[in-house]
């Protein structure tokens, strides 16, 4: 089990090594000239107007909500996949009942416009 | 070889973790968290549990932190700033840790252990459908409402402001 996931822990040092291994040795050749210029937020060539740190809006945390609970009813819809052809008709209309549970929160959202961008 | 991973993937976890509590900018606070959690899928695949640890980086890495990085963007005074990351009454959590420290300790090393003859289940995704499907068919359908009950509270509480 662990040798089969090894390859990905190679991957990740290999990851890891040439972030490490790029700034180093970018930070050899490139010459040093410090300029307040340079520390300014990158605004693809317009002056920039703010710090890069603002506040968003709170309307990205609602749907990020949502988003979280659909990707968790995702994580239950996989093994459901699986097993479906062998298990047949029963694990079909459990399936059909939690989906429709969570479709009725869904038309909830969806009725109380918090799917809307005002 | 397993030990070994082991014990590099609890001290990433440790530091991590510590590094969440102890960094003074909240938003560094959440990235160790990601590593955390990434450190605790590795985990889970040197306990043979694989679809774990695909649901460990789907849903805590790639969601519950995002929601709270998510957080610390949409909140004004959080972004951006450094703040003391000390308790305000050092001494009350202190006793409340040592407390829990040693009835941890005792519960740790009071239980056995016993290492069961099995291999482990290999296709670890079919077992857990099935197992989903005829004996837990109840919580599972139980998990759905939670979902909902979830989804409900999340839109009235963000749509008071």
């Amino acid at each position: 089990m662990v040798g089969n996931y090894g390859y990905a822990g190679v991957w990740v040092l290999v990851g890891i090594g040439f972030v490490l291994f790029t700034f180093f040795f970018a930070r050899l050749i490139r010459p040093q000239r410090p300029n307040p210029n340079k520390l300014k937020n990158y605004e693809c060539g317009e002056f920039p107007f703010s710090d890069s740190q603002l506040q968003f809006n709170v309307r990205y945390y609602i749907f990020a909500l949502i988003f979280v609970i659909f990707d968790v009813e995702v994580v239950f819809l996989f093994p459901w996949a699986v097993v479906f052809k062998s298990l047949g008709l029963f694990a079909f209309v459990e399936m059909l009942i939690f989906i429709a549970i969570l479709l009725f929160g869904l038309a909830y959202a969806w009725k109380k416009g918090a799917l809307k961008w005002v | 070889m397993e030990t070994g991973i082991f014990y590099i993937l609890a001290a990433i976890i440790l530091t991590s973790a510590l590094m969440v509590v102890s960094l003074r900018n909240i938003f560094h606070s959440a990235l160790m968290l990601i590593l955390c959690f990434f450190a605790v899928a590795g985990l889970y695949i040197t306990l043979d549990a694989d679809f774990l640890a695909a649901v460990q980086v789907l849903i805590y890495v790639g969601a519950v932190t995002i929601l709270m990085i998510f957080a610390v963007m949409v909140t004004h005074q959080l972004t951006g700033t450094t703040m003391r990351q000390v308790n305000e009454q050092p001494i009350p959590a202190a006793l409340i840790i040592i407390v829990l420290f040693i009835l941890l300790a005792i519960a740790i090393t009071q239980t056995g252990f016993e290492v069961i003859g099995k291999f482990p289940l290999m296709p670890t995704v079919a077992a857990i459908g099935t197992a989903l499907m005829t004996v837990y068919v109840l919580p599972f359908e139980i998990v759905s409402l939670v979902l909902l009950v979830a989804l409900i509270g999340a839109i009235i509480i963000a749509r008071r402001d």
